[in-house]
């Protein structure tokens, strides 16, 4: 266990260094650089020189990206070509919507998914197992933000229950104003996952019921009720949470479009208009810091399935 | 292989999920001789006009025929969704057979590879590169098929990984097959079918990562219609002109779901024993 979980862990700088090449790759094969960004386009070969010079682009590029992980490393992200705002100020400013939106909605799915896939679990076949797996399919078969197009369009633009989009009124209005803004993207988000987790919960409950301790558990004459959810169950979310882990690629991924529809200010937002602008250091800073949340989240669920479940190999 | 066919044949929502997709994919085919009118025709004189006889799915916001738009998108968005399925198969498959036929240091390189691409949200990478490299139907379809080729790499190593030691490649390779010969005539014929279900459920994927990209403004650009464009127009008009984004979404749902039940079908006839 120890020698597993000491190579996971040594793995992830290097993850993390493999990411930044790549990433750094794109953006300075890309035509056109950052100094047409910052002059609008329109500048003698002499200006673009000197700004090129002053940005440090006419070194070489692997001293380029040297400096740059060096600089990273030391905290220092760079500066928002656009705003001035240091890059990490800005992440950090969109961190919190993000991670808000993404814990709710992944407590929507869980709420909603495992009692339904335990239903269908226990009768396989029956029309609630059918109909569960029905809205399943259908649910991972639109895209997150078409979902979250109609539910405003329901919900916000005819029958006016709930606002259109955004993270709290102008006004401000306190707790509930926050949670009628945060119930159409979360449920949104939720259900890109909901289809995933049921599935899995069903067929993960299925094999458990037929283990022996479930026989056992209902040889001793205990209610069926607690055969179920104390016994089976117990056993059978260890592979759900370890799904659930793995999708968090997934899941951020999702938020970036449902961000949008929903103009949420999280990181997702940050990374579509920063894209457009063009604005290099924001880009970088984006998306190393999500792909290192995204695998520092893998390794977390990795490990935690290898401590709780002791019949994991560890090769 | 025949076998995969029989059982498919059995598995009646796969079948009806198969001619809903071919009826799709036949009327992307004869859009031309289908659509009631010229796609990018402008009425100014009839935007926003709700479903009627003269337009079944109602006008968009420059008076063009919705059903007509639909139509064509299909197009574009099968092909998006094929080509880039295409891409990400054929790297998928050279790089996870290469990775697990040769082993050691080749091998690690691929499965570091296919560590660092899949830390990275897909969405996010294919953002960067499109709006850096700038967005079209070409760009969104190469873009989506390079960016997401580790998952079948890692299915087809896996598969060829257990072959690697059986005796039939080592028959083969003591008549004196090369490596190029035993790959690609003795083991990825039994990776096929994980190919084929995988490859089905990506071409569902990238459908819906095209839609996404397109309605960032990323991906498909106006006026040529994409299912994924014309939700860009349905959001701004969604208070007074529901029709505009819900049938390109109902379109996209259609197809999506068809394929998924295909693959999912394709998977129950290969592995009869995983059903899940």
């Amino acid at each position: 266990m120890r020698r597993y979980a000491l190579r996971r862990v040594l793995a992830v700088p290097f993850m993390l260094l493999g990411v930044s090449v790549i990433l750094f790759a794109i953006m300075h094969a890309a035509p056109g650089g950052p100094e047409a960004v910052l002059m609008g386009g329109n500048l003698d070969q002499a200006t673009a020189a000197r700004i090129r010079a002053n940005l440090g682009l006419d070194r070489p590029l692997p001293v380029q990206y040297v400096d740059w992980l060096l600089a990273l490393l030391h905290g220092n992200w760079g500066n928002s070509y656009l705003t001035g705002e240091p890059v990490t100020r800005m992440i950090m400013e969109h961190l919190g919507p993000t991670l808000e939106l993404t814990l709710v909605a992944v407590l929507v799915a869980l709420v909603v998914a495992v009692p339904a896939g335990v239903v269908a679990s226990v009768r396989p076949d029956s029309w609630f197992d059918r109909l569960s797996s029905a809205a399943a399919f259908a649910g991972i078969s639109f895209p997150s933000f078409w979902l979250g197009i109609m539910l405003i369009l329901l919900f916000a633009s005819y029958l006016h229950w709930l606002p259109v989009e955004g993270i709290s009124s102008i006004t401000g209005g306190g707790i509930w104003d926050r949670l009628r803004h945060l119930i159409l993207p979360a449920v949104t988000l939720a259900s890109t996952q909901i289809a995933s987790l049921l599935r899995f919960t069903r067929s993960s409950m299925m094999e458990a019921i037929q283990q022996e301790y479930v026989r056992t558990a209902r040889a001793k004459g205990l209610t069926e009720r607690v055969v179920i959810y104390k016994h089976a169950l117990r056993n059978a979310l260890l592979p759900v949470v370890t799904v659930l882990g793995l999708s968090l690629s997934f899941i951020v991924g999702g938020a970036v479009l449902i961000e949008t529809v929903f103009a949420w200010p999280g990181v997702g937002q940050l990374a579509v208009q920063s894209v457009f602008s063009r604005d290099y250091p924001v880009i970088m800073g984006v998306n190393v810091m999500i792909a290192a949340v995204v695998i520092v989240g893998n390794l977390v669920t990795d490990l935690t399935y290898a401590l709780i479940d002791p019949r994991i190999g560890y090769e | 292989m025949s076998d995969m066919v029989r059982r498919f044949g059995k598995n009646r929502l796969a079948l009806v999920s198969l001619a809903v997709f071919a009826v799709i994919a036949l009327v992307a085919i004869l859009a031309p001789h289908v659509a009631p009118y010229n796609p990018d025709a402008i009425h100014l004189g009839q935007r926003l006009r709700g479903p009627s006889p003269a337009h079944l799915l109602g006008t968009d916001s420059y008076g063009r025929d919705v059903l007509s738009r639909v139509i064509y998108g299909a197009r574009v968005s099968l092909e998006v969704g094929f080509i880039a399925g295409a891409i990400s198969l054929g790297l998928g498959t050279a790089l996870g057979a290469t990775g697990a036929y040769f082993g050691g240091a080749v091998d690690l390189w691929v499965t570091r590879c296919v560590d660092v691409f899949m830390s990275l949200p897909a969405l996010f990478l294919i953002l960067v590169i499109v709006a850096l490299f700038g967005s079209s139907v070409l760009h969104t379809m190469v873009v989506i098929g390079v960016v997401a080729w580790p998952p079948t790499a890692r299915i087809v190593r896996s598969e060829v990984l257990s072959l690697r030691k059986r005796d039939f490649a080592e028959a083969a390779r003591a008549q004196g097959a090369g490596s190029a010969r035993i790959i690609l005539r003795h083991m990825l014929p039994s990776a096929l079918p994980s190919v084929i279900v995988q490859g089905t459920l990506f071409v569902a994927q990238a459908i819906l990562l095209e839609s996404g990209l397109s309605y960032l403004g990323l991906g498909v650009q106006p006026p040529t219609p994409s299912w994924g464009n014309m939700l860009v127009d349905g959001r701004l008009y969604l208070a007074e002109a529901w029709w505009i984004a819900t049938f390109p979404g109902l379109a996209i749902f259609a197809t999506v779901f068809s394929l998924n039940f295909i693959g999912d079908g394709l998977r129950d006839a290969t592995s009869p024993q995983h059903r899940v």
